[in-house]
């Protein structure tokens, strides 16, 4: 039997138990929000060994901008069956920020489970589009510049201050397409060399089309649970020993777009330089941000990376921070890892970033 | 509750259908600016941002807090963003405080808003989805049926809601940030107004506004800190909850939801309160059609089913002579920017308990509720405060 | 996608206000249980979905009972009549709105069917309308059907007796 880990912050431990996803797709047409989240909740409640009954706190992410209607979170409930009724909240945020908000009510010691989930089907409109409407709307939304073009500012930056180069943008992607061989639940799985990559013509020079991360239609859930509960429902809890997140200035001019300062601070908050580091999951859509987020973190070429395949494998809007959580914790869950850190991002060209530190006591 | 928590300044704006002098950046930091003074703090002092409002598509920005971050001093700290549809402004601060009960931060500033003449929230509730029938007339056309079985399973007598639209704005008359100031409001006035969805009178139903709240949450510590530098006393929160059910199943209770009575009994519980109405000096409450005021009555537990309307028509809510004022700023009636609304019902029942709330303070008020709802009337989000610390 | 910005400015010239127009286009996923509503449309037939736990039937369905969190599996045909169990009277003129105002919209409950769904009234003067009037549906031309609600032209008093109001009273 593990025993429970001391925290960082001193905050009450609290850590994840089970772990579900959707397989993610180019386009669900078959079933709509509910019925995707649906399969997703009830294998997560099996996994935990809970029903929904005795969950104590209930928390999503997503955004109305990907259904086209107001509310969507609402009918999203029917997944869940909140009846009698529940202690229940939502974050307009990637469902990482869910799992922040469950992991802060789950503080206090009245509660001690919660469900948090995520869904998007990115596939309903045009990303680019929509995307847009996430900009500052007096000075940069009239000028709709896409997001391809906004990720290739970011990654001219990291080229032209030596932080990587287009070799490398291509061997991250690579990789990550193969590893995402293994993940039954990944989109684009492949394995490319390096070279055929670097042929391919430029989208938005620097960036050409493998440094993008797929459309995908997914959703996730995970369960998380305090202190006792957490050892009845798994052998090897996922605990989380520190987290924290910060937001930087919108405003692309004011700030290096090649250094995420969010990221460190976060991540130096949450103390992840203070172990070994045995997995990573980056939620880095954009193959020159796992640069960019990889040196805030500190992680050196020991760490894996993005086992999973990471966003470039597939990269379900509001679900796929939330994922890399599920997949971190996975490892630990399933006996792979003792350490492991999950990072999240939220806004545009990485404005805002959580952090956690995962282990296994 | 772990912590103990505090709200130790309030701000808001002057609600108006048009705030053409600021831009969104404007709006919330004019609130959150008074807020930290009220509290005695700089944006330095705070640990952590967290903000709510309504649908985003009802300014047209998706995630807009991330435009906002500078502009709420937010840079370099945690900011969080809350939805949960109409509940949202209280939902917000129920958020914000449970990070003070966690242990997380020590203060924290909570921020709702919206700048409802850049949007059409019309349009953005009723945005039209295939296969279904464009029936939905904005929030009213929703609410207004559920009114009317009210009114059928009461018995109640057709003008009580007007009476609590005419109460509402004759309140609002002492509240200088109120939207609507209505000196000669009457009866008669109402009665006369159209019938925007009936059987409701566009004078028993909500402005649309511009506004902002904004509160300063603070741990015991920083509670300390605030009222010896400021002089001015903070409320302390004896009890939050929030609860939800699903919007439509079969045999749902659309007038008295299970869900608000479940949270009702949670906050009570943990507030140490038996008997709402003679314990508690006021409520702030979210009534945006007038007959949700008899309504919640029930809903809330100052009266039994079926009797709600009799509380409102005895003049039992109201601020000159009754002994549970209702709504004493004027309400969601008076003031309905709506993402804000909820938080303001919070701010409202702080201000009270502070002894702040100026020409319309309920005397010796000592222990208020706050009150949001939102959505098809399924989430809920509400608190109790108090001028004494909690035990 | 836009090319243009409107721009207000105020007799200094400073600008007050800034229209960037945008339009969005997004495909709508019915879903499977849905999709089964939406062929019955099609076919002039309304049908719902019970829940396997609570025996509920739901019209329409969105995938799940609410109540259970459960797939709603099995589907019933539900006929043309049913109650409004009640109603409002819309007066309010708003972008979008295709239907001449007054109009009545009235929460209408199948027979058969444990959930009511807001509905169109029409040959009813305002004056008449009733809570637990018997309601019928009237549908559009076999060759105008298509799968969705607009299938139904409206609902119409049938000229039955009310239902008693304790037989609706658990539905409001």
């Amino acid at each position: 039997m593990s025993k429970i880990p001391q925290t960082r912050q001193g905050h009450r431990p609290v850590a994840i138990v089970g772990f579900s996803q959707s397989k993610s797709l180019r386009a669900d047409r078959a079933s709509n929000e509910v019925e995707m989240l649906l399969p997703i909740v009830h294998d997560v409640f099996e996994k935990a060994h809970l029903t929904k009954n005795e969950i104590g706190f209930i928390c999503s992410g997503s955004t109305d901008y990907l259904i086209g209607g107001p509310f969507s979170f609402v009918t999203a409930l029917d997944a869940i069956g909140v009846w009698p009724p529940k202690t229940e909240s939502h974050v307009e945020m990637d469902a990482a920020w869910a799992l922040y908000e469950a992991f802060v009510r789950l503080q206090e010691g009245d509660l001690d489970t919660a469900l948090v989930y995520g869904f998007g089907k990115s596939s309903l409109g045009n990303l680019s589009e929509i995307l847009n409407l996430q900009l500052d709307p007096y000075t940069m939304a009239p000028l709709h510049p896409d997001q391809v073009s906004l990720a290739a500012l970011q990654a001219r930056a990291v080229i032209d201050q030596g932080f990587g180069t287009e070799e490398e943008f291509a061997r991250i992607a690579a990789r990550s397409r193969k590893s995402a061989l293994e993940n039954p639940f990944a989109q684009v799985r492949r394995d490319d060399s390096v070279e055929v990559l670097l042929q391919e013509p430029y989208l938005v020079s620097p960036l050409r089309r493998h440094c993008l991360p797929p459309i995908s239609d997914g959703a996730s859930a995970i369960i998380l649970a305090a202190g006792d509960k957490a050892l009845e429902l798994a052998e090897h809890p996922a605990w989380i020993t520190g987290i924290d997140h910060r937001i930087e200035t919108h405003a692309f001019g004011a700030r290096n777009l090649a250094v995420s300062t969010s990221t460190a601070k976060a991540a130096s908050i949450a103390g992840v330089s203070e172990g070994h580091v045995d997995v990573a999951e980056l939620h880095t859509p954009f193959a020159p941000q796992e640069i960019i987020v990889k040196n805030a973190l500190g992680l050196n070429d020991s760490v894996s990376i993005n086992a999973s395949g990471g966003p470039l494998a597939a990269n379900p809007l509001m679900a796929g921070g939330l994922i890399r959580f599920g997949e971190a914790a996975q490892a630990i869950l399933d006996g792979r890892a003792t350490r492991a850190v999950a990072h999240a991002t939220s806004g545009p060209l990485l404005q805002q970033n959580l952090v956690a530190v995962l282990e296994g006591a | 509750m772990a912590n103990r928590v505090a709200v130790i300044g309030v701000g808001q704006t002057h609600h108006k259908s048009k705030r053409d002098d600021v831009s969104i950046a404007g709006l919330v930091r004019e609130a959150a600016q008074r807020a930290l003074d009220d509290s005695g703090c700089t944006w330095a002092d705070i640990d952590a941002v967290v903000i709510g409002k309504a649908p985003d598509m009802f300014e047209g920005i998706m995630m807009p807090e991330q435009f906002l971050a500078a502009a709420l001093g937010a840079v370099g700290k945690p900011m969080f963003r809350v939805h949960t549809a109409g509940s949202v402004g209280g939902s917000t601060a129920i958020v914000a405080a449970h990070l003070v009960a966690g242990g997380i931060h020590e203060r924290v500033l909570t921020v709702a808003f919206e700048k409802q003449s850049d949007s059409d929230a019309m349009w953005a509730l009723s945005v039209p989805q295939p296969f279904s029938a464009p029936l939905l007339a904005g929030a009213g056309g929703y609410f207004a049926p559920i009114i009317r079985a009210y009114m059928r399973r009461s018995g109640a007598p057709n003008d009580v809601g007007m009476r609590v639209a005419v109460k509402d704005r004759l309140q609002a008359l002492k509240n200088p940030y109120a939207h609507l100031h209505m000196p000669d409001i009457t009866m008669k006035m109402v009665e006369e107004s159209v019938l925007l969805w009936d059987p409701l009178h566009y004078l028993e139903s909500c402005p649309s506004s511009d506004g902002a709240a904004a509160m300063v949450l603070g741990s015991e510590e920083a509670a300390k800190i605030a009222e010896a530098s400021t002089g001015r006393r903070p409320a302390w929160v004896h009890g939050m909850a929030m609860r939800s059910e699903p919007t439509m199943f079969a045999g749902r209770n659309q007038v008295n939801p299970q869900a608000g009575r479940d949270c009702a009994a949670d906050v009570y519980a943990q507030a140490g309160i038996t008997n709402p109405r003679a314990e508690l000096d006021c409520a702030e409450v979210y009534v945006p059609f007038s007959w949700y005021e008899p309504m919640w009555l029930e809903n809330l537990g100052f009266a039994a089913e079926g009797e709600g309307w009799k509380l409102t028509e005895s003049g039992a809510t109201a601020l000159d002579g009754g002994d549970i004022p209702w709504n004493c700023s004027g309400g969601v009636l008076s003031s309905n920017p709506i993402g804000a609304s909820g938080m303001l019902r919070f701010l409202e029942a702080a201000l009270q308990v502070r002894g702040l709330a100026g020409d319309h303070q309920v005397e010796g008020a000592r222990k208020a509720l706050g009150h949001a709802y939102g959505g098809g009337a399924q989430f809920f989000a509400m608190w109790v405060v108090g001028a004494d610390r909690p035990e | 996608m836009s090319d243009q910005t409107y721009v207000t400015k105020d007799p200094r010239g400073s600008i007050t206000k800034l229209e960037t127009p945008s339009r969005l286009e997004f495909l709508f996923t019915a879903g499977t249980s849905l999709s089964k509503n939406l062929a019955g449309y099609q076919r002039g037939q309304f049908i719902g979905q019970r829940c396997p736990v609570c025996s509920k039937v739901y019209v329409p369905s969105r995938g799940s009972c609410p109540v259970d969190g459960v797939a709603l599996t099995e589907s019933v045909d539900l006929p043309n009549t049913g109650i409004m169990t009640t109603f409002c009277v819309v007066n309010v003129p708003f972008a979008g709105q295709s239907i001449k105002i007054p109009y009545i919209a009235g929460q209408i409950l199948l027979d058969g069917a444990n959930l009511s769904f807001m509905g169109l009234i029409q040959e009813c003067e305002l004056e008449d309308i009733r809570m637990g009037m018997r309601v019928e549906a009237v549908w559009v031309d076999e060759a105008d059907l298509v799968p969705s609600l607009a299938s139904v032209r409206y609902f119409r008093p049938t000229g039955e007796p009310d239902a008693d109001y304790e037989t609706y009273r658990e539905y409001l």
